[in-house]
This record gives C-alpha cells, sequence and structure tokens, in this order.
C-alpha cells in the first residue's frame, strides 16, 4: 500500500493531471511557487565564493566549474608550461649531411591529480600528460630511445611515415617492462602528427595517457612556392618567433570505469585554462597544435569565442584547408593546426572549448587573456 | 526418566569465587594482547594489494530552496573519504561541503551546491571522490522542499486526519450493529482482524526492506529491520502479557491500534516523502481509496470489545492511536527524514502488528472456553473471516497502487 509512492514518482504527469488535488497538496503547490521567484539569484556569481578560486577568471561559467586548484608540483607538469615547452632533443650530423634527431622517452606508471582532488593513476611517457611534445623538421633523420619503465607492456606508434618494423604495435616495437626499443625513421611528412602507445588492450592504454604531439616542421627549402609559411612554421627561425604557437591535446579521463569520462580537459587538467587563462598578446598571430585524443567519444571540438581562424587539417598543407571558420571537429586522434590573431580586438578575455557543451561542462573549457604588447 | 531442563542439577557445585572471577579476566587479557599484536606489528600489511580503498556514499536527504540544492550524505567506506568535485547534470558546480575535509566511515556532512534547478524537472547529482570513483543521485522531480509552516502544517494534519482517522472511526461506528453479534460471528470478525493485519504485516515488512535497501550500508538495512521488528514484538507481546495471559478487551483493542497505528505512521511518512519529492497532486481517487482501505481497521480493533462495554472516550482514543500517527507521518515525512529512520519506523510497526496478530488467534483459539488448541482457527467462520479480511485488503489496496 506504501508503494504507490515510488509509482507516483515516475508517473506523476498522471497524478498531477488526475483529479483535484487535496488541501494538503494545494497548500504545498503554493509554496513552491514561492521558492521558485528566488530563483534569478542563482546565476549570480558574485553571491557564491567557493575557497580556493578566484571567481574574475572564471565568472564567465559562474558556479559552474570544479573546486579548488591542482597541485602541479606534485604532477611535475604544468598545464601553462606544456602549451610551449616542445621537445627537441638532441641534434647530430650523420655521415650524409643530413641531421639526426634524438629522442629519450620512458614510460613510468605515476599517479597525477586530473582535477583539484581528483587523483588518477595514469601510464605516462616522461612522467607527463600529455607525453613530450616532440619536435622535427622534415627531412631528418629521427632517432627514439624508448624505455619501459612501466608496469606493462608498451609501445610508441607514430603516425608518420616509416616501415612496419617500426610502427610499434604487437610483433614490432611493443615491450615488455623493463625492456628498451629503439624506433629509427625518417621525419615526413611535415605536419601536425601525434605518437601514442599501440600496446593491447588499446582503448586502456591511450586513456591512461600515452600520446603526445609529434611535429614535424616544414623544410623551407622544399617548398619554394610557400616558403613563408614554411619558415614561420620552422621553429627557431626569426619568422617562427613572431608567432605564439601553442601544444593543445584535447583528452579526457573516464575515472571510474564505466567507460564514459568523468572530465574533459585541454592538457589534462580539467578547466586549467579557466582558472589560468592563457596570455596572448594581441598584436603577435597565435597558431595552436591540436589533436583529438579523446577517449570513448568518437569526436571532439574546438569553438573559438569573438573570433575566426584558418585550420590545417592534420598540418600536412601549407595552405588552409578551411579559412574562416569558428568551430572545427576532430575525430579520434585527427588533429590539425589552427591560425588566428586578435590584432583588430580589445584586450580581454576570450573562452574557448569544445561545442559539446556536456565536454564544456564537464572541464574543457578555457580562456584566452588577449594583452596589449608591452614594448 | 523425566527430562525436563527445569530439573536438571547445576553444572557446578562450587560457590562462585575469586579464582572464577580470574578465569574472566584471562580471556579478556588475551583479547587485547591479541587486538595489540595485530595493530602493533601491523600484520595485516601482507594483505594491502595495492586497490584503492573501498567507497560507498549513500544521500540520506536533499532539500531543494532558493539557495539551490543542499544534501545529506553519509560515507561508508572502508577507509574516510574524500569528495573532491559535485556534477549536477553531468557539469562540475562549486560546493560547499560542512564540515569540510574527509568523512569517516559512518559519518555524514551536507553539501551545498548553488545550482538553479528546475521546477518539475529531474536532475542528477554525481559525487566524485578523489580515487575517482562516482556516486549519483537521483532527483526525480524537482520541488521545494517543504517548510515547516503553520498553515502547511495545518493542512497535512487534515489529510493526515482523513486518511488515518476518519476511516478509522467509520469503522468503529460499526460497533453497535456488531454488538448483536453472535458466537461465530464473533470468531468471524476477530478472525478478519487477523487476516488484514496478516495483510499489513507483509505490506510493512516489505516496505520497510526496500527502505532499508535504500539507507547507507553501514545500517545493514535487511538484518536491522528483521531485528527491530522481532524486538519491537518480544517487547510487546512481553509488555501485553506482564500480568500473565494474553490480553483480552480493551487491552487487546489497544495493542490492535497500536499495531494499526504504527502502521499508518508509516504510511503517513510515505505521503509526506511524496510530497517532499514532488507528488504532490495526491488525487482524490486515492485519497479515497487510503480511507476505504483503512475502513477495515477500526472493525478490526471493535471486534475485541463487542463483550464489554466501552465509554465513548475509549473509543476516540483508540481512533486517534489508530489514526493519529498518520498525521505524525506527514509532517516528518515532508520534511525528508533519511530513510533509516522510516525503515526502523515501519519495522516497530511490523513487530507490532505481529504481536497483534498473535495475540487475537490466542483469543480466537481459546473462545469461550479455556481450551486454547489452534484448531478453532480452523473452522469455517474463523477461516472465513481470516480469507474476507486479506481479500478485502487486498482488493482496496489496488485502489491506492498505480
Amino acid at each position: 500500500m506504501l508503494r504507490w509512492t515510488q509509482a507516483a514518482l515516475s508517473r506523476r504527469s498522471l497524478l498531477l493531471g488526475g483529479g483535484a488535488a487535496t488541501i494538503g497538496a494545494t497548500t504545498i503547490c503554493a509554496s513552491k511557487t514561492v521558492a521558485q521567484e528566488g530563483h534569478g539569484d542563482h546565476g549570480a556569481p558574485a553571491t557564491v565564493q567557493m575557497s580556493g578560486t578566484t571567481p574574475s577568471q572564471h565568472s564567465a561559467h559562474g558556479a559552474m566549474i570544479t573546486v579548488g586548484t591542482v597541485d602541479s608540483d606534485r604532477n611535475g607538469f604544468h598545464p601553462t608550461e606544456i602549451l610551449t615547452d616542445w621537445y627537441t632533443g638532441t641534434v647530430t650530423d650523420l655521415p650524409d649531411g643530413r641531421k639526426l634527431r634524438t629522442f629519450e622517452i620512458t614510460a613510468e606508471d605515476k599517479e597525477i591529480e586530473i582535477a583539484p582532488g581528483v587523483m588518477f593513476p595514469a601510464w605516462t611517457y616522461n612522467g607527463r600528460v600529455p607525453g613530450p611534445a616532440l619536435r622535427a623538421t622534415e627531412g631528418e633523420r629521427l632517432r627514439i630511445i624508448f624505455r619501459n619503465f612501466g608496469s606493462h607492456p608498451h609501445s610508441m606508434h607514430f603516425h608518420g611515415i616509416h616501415s612496419a618494423r617500426m610502427d610499434g604495435v604487437p610483433g614490432a616495437g611493443v615491450i615488455a617492462p623493463g625492456d628498451e626499443f629503439v624506433y629509427e625513421f625518417d621525419a615526413r611528412p611535415f605536419g601536425c602528427h601525434l605518437y601514442h602507445c599501440h600496446a593491447l588492450p588499446l582503448a586502456r592504454h591511450l586513456h591512461k595517457g600515452m600520446y603526445g604531439l609529434f611535429v614535424v616542421d616544414p623544410d623551407p627549402a622544399r617548398h619554394p612556392d610557400h616558403q613563408d609559411v614554411a619558415k614561420s612554421r620552422l621553429l627557431g627561425s626569426p619568422e617562427n618567433a613572431e608567432w605564439q604557437e601553442l601544444a593543445m591535446i584535447m583528452n579526457a579521463f573516464d575515472t571510474n570505469f564505466d567507460g564514459e569520462n568523468e572530465f574533459y580537459a585541454c592538457n589534462t587538467i580539467a578547466h586549467c585554462y579557466a582558472k589560468e587563462p592563457i596570455r596572448i598578446e594581441k598584436d603577435r598571430p597565435v597558431r595552436i597544435y591540436l589533436v583529438n585524443i579523446t577517449e570513448f567519444d568518437p569526436i571532439n571540438s574546438f569553438h573559438l569565442h569573438g573570433n575566426f581562424f584558418d585550420y590545417f587539417d592534420q598540418g600536412t598543407t601549407l595552405t588552409p584547408t578551411l579559412r574562416m571558420v569558428d568551430l572545427i571537429m576532430q575525430c579520434q586522434a585527427q588533429r590539425g593546426l589552427l591560425e588566428f590573431t586578435y590584432r583588430e580586438h580589445e584586450a580581454g578575455l576570450y573562452m574557448f572549448h569544445a561545442h559539446q557543451s556536456e565536454f564544456t561542462e564537464l572541464g574543457w573549457m578555457g580562456m584566452f587573456d588577449v594583452v596589449e604588447t608591452l614594448s | 526418566m523425566n527430562e525436563n531442563p527445569r530439573n536438571f542439577p547445576p553444572v557446578s557445585t562450587t560457590a562462585p569465587g575469586p579464582r572464577h572471577l580470574l578465569w574472566l579476566v584471562l580471556p579478556l587479557i588475551v583479547l587485547v594482547a591479541a587486538a595489540l599484536w595485530l595493530l602493533q606489528g601491523d600484520q595485516l600489511r601482507g594483505f594491502n594489494n595495492g586497490a584503492p580503498p573501498v567507497e560507498n556514499l549513500t544521500v540520506e536527504r536533499t532539500v531543494l530552496d532558493e539557495d539551490g540544492l543542499r544534501l545529506q550524505v553519509r560515507a561508508g567506506s572502508s577507509e574516510p573519504m574524500t569528495i573532491a568535485q559535485v556534477q549536477v547534470d553531468s557539469a562540475y558546480w562549486q560546493f560547499r561541503q560542512e564540515p569540510s575535509g574527509a568523512i569517516s566511515r559512518g559519518d555524514t556532512a551536507w553539501v551545498a551546491i548553488p545550482f538553479p534547478w528546475v521546477l518539475g524537472e529531474a536532475h542528477k547529482v554525481t559525487f566524485v571522490t578523489n580515487t575517482g570513483a562516482t556516486f549519483d543521485h537521483e532527483i526525480p522531480v524537482a520541488v521545494p522542499t517543504s517548510k515547516v509552516s503553520g498553515g502547511g502544517l495545518a493542512s497535512q494534519a487534515l489529510l493526515g486526519a482523513f486518511v488515518g482517522i476518519l476511516p478509522v472511526a467509520i469503522g468503529l461506528l460499526c460497533y453497535p450493529a456488531l454488538r448483536g453479534a453472535g458466537r461465530n460471528a464473533m470468531t468471524f470478525l476477530l478472525a478478519m482482524t487477523v487476516g488484514l493485519l496478516a495483510f499489513l504485516l507483509v505490506d510493512t515488512m516489505i516496505e520497510a526492506l526496500e527502505l532499508a535497501n535504500e539507507a547507507a550500508p553501514v545500517f545493514q538495512g535487511a538484518v536491522m529491520v528483521v531485528l527491530v521488528a522481532a524486538a519491537s514484538f518480544l517487547a510487546l507481546v512481553a509488555i501485553g502479557r506482564r500480568h500473565g495471559g494474553s490480553p483480552t478487551g480493551l487491552a487487546l483493542a489497544t495493542y490492535i491500534a497500536i499495531g494499526i497505528g504504527l502502521h499508518n505512521f508509516g504510511e503517513g511518512l510515505a505521503i509526506g516523502a511524496a510530497f517532499a519529492a514532488g507528488a504532490a497532486g495526491l488525487g482524490t481517487f486515492l485519497v479515497l481509496g487510503f480511507a476505504l482501505h483503512n475502513i477495515t481497521e477500526g472493525i478490526g480493533i471493535a471486534a475485541p470489545i463487542l463483550n464489554i462495554r466501552p465509554k465513548i472516550v475509549h473509543f476516540l482514543g483508540l481512533a486517534m492511536l489508530a489514526g493519529g500517527p498518520a498525521v505524525l507521518g506527514i509532517w516528518l515525512g515532508s520534511l525528508a527524514v533519511a530513510p533509516h529512520w522510516t525503515a526502523i519506523a515501519l519495522a516497530v510497526g511490523a513487530g507490532a502488528i505481529a504481536q497483534v496478530i498473535v495475540e487475537v488467534t490466542a483469543l480466537v483459539a481459546k473462545g469461550h472456553d479455556a481450551r486454547g488448541d489452534y484448531t478453532r482457527m480452523l473452522n469455517s467462520a474463523a477461516f472465513g473471516g481470516l480469507a474476507a479480511g486479506l481479500a478485502f485488503m487486498y482488493v482496496t489496496a489496488m485502489l491506492v497502487k498505480i
């Protein structure tokens, strides 16, 4: 006889619609109107001050944000530093006159803080998620010395052109804990690529954090028709110094193993660039190396507020594959370059985020703090 | 040989002395020593396989008001657990925890979220702990939690009187008509009381167990319900028979009223909780169904006092005892009490109902002579009454079952 309450909840429309309400019910209905009127206050962020956050920086999201800050020192990597921290390895000369670029990568188990107070047992390259952003120049010989200090077999599978022996799949570069493998191939084609672990089970190794950017800059000498563009992309060139280049990897974490992500982010830490906006000098153009490695969701996206950008899908062309867009979407492992400028804009905070609102609300949202050039 | 255990000699014939006390102290010393060995030597370290602690979080109360959501949570983890982040409808929200910090096993905390909930719609709150484990809590229909107000309490009392007190009073109004009942009619009526009580017993137990499932695992829901029901049954039997012999007449009617009252208290809690959870539009049909369903209870209470001449104040008292708790229940239920309290209340009710079933059955069995063999419960009048009671409750329950 008491069971009707449960049924009443799921079929409330029937109950609410059927029959006249009793006296008691009418009074309660009347009281809820009063409560509803007070709702206007909710959205006002000023009334809600949580410890450990500075409301001015993320007021655009009001109270809808994670609480607290991540201890980057304990993590051993800082999301703001990851943006510009290119790993260029060591360069030596080969007998044939070409350059040999050597990278050293270790796989390690490491518990990292992916959102304030939330620890995640990650598998990492060089102790960070995403792994180091490798950067080379088209035509160089690459040598990647990979050591597995983790508890499981791992590998490095590079998107690029290489032989089957260097593919980083089981039987070709997947190594057991304690082992070492050297991947060797030429840096081509130029573009914005990635590397990731290809040990099995694949999804587990990916969502545990084993991925990173692999950028091959174009060699200006090989692209006479677009030499200026090629020079602007070549790290270390004066033309490149003009640009504000940012490494961004869209990723996510399933912390309760239900096959759905609890946290979405750009560069691992939920809401990191909302709480610490990325400083942009308005007179210098911006180039983002963007990769989507989000596991469990087929696509991710990038939307820029108050501006439009040119997009170079996979970064393998020197002319844009999309012009004047403010939103691109990327399948898993899809990547590309975004180029834009805030030169004509007034200074201020400009948001960027995935335009799947669910991803935004679960952490993948950040801000550009566009400032006047100080010189 | 007479094997009556009461005639056995004591096992020991020596008088208790200091030496015997020593044998009580020694086991205690051994126990303390064993505990110290376990704790100091960290003997269980070998079992630590690196797995994260088992975590459990139960939401016991949900309050919706103009400041957003407030939820009372109870931790049930192997170690103190920390709520790191809180989602509402798959979005992270700022929250304030009171008291802040890690929540020890069995402790509670209030979590306040400034979330602009939408009237009449569903919301889902997800707690994310520092290990990344998640605990979901559904708010099926968002309505403001009722606050204590004079007008609200009065109209709730009116509703409680309508579904609780009024039907019992109507049942008791049959008293004069029933007084002329012969011996078979008496047996029929008492057996009918047993039938309706049997229905209430099953209903109350099922409800108590369901609520116990929603309670925090620390309370060990099902075991708690069974133990509380058994304890209240035994306590009431002991009280009822403190003068020797089973209660009859007015005393038995009072016990029936108490049992039914505790059931109606649970019923009131459910109605109140339904208000709190948003099913405020309790249809007229449903209320009438409740009333009709409960009329039988009044007849059941009247049955044992047909042979005596109670005063009018006794009738009033019995009606209040059986129906009044419905009012209390609605008041408490609308304030969103934790499920384990409701489960305990219902378990007490189940125990009380069981006691009355035993006593009324004893009365029927005894009849007018002192021959108390329970076969009298199987004659046609008693069997018919039992069946009628069960059938009436079952059929009228259909009115209130959706």
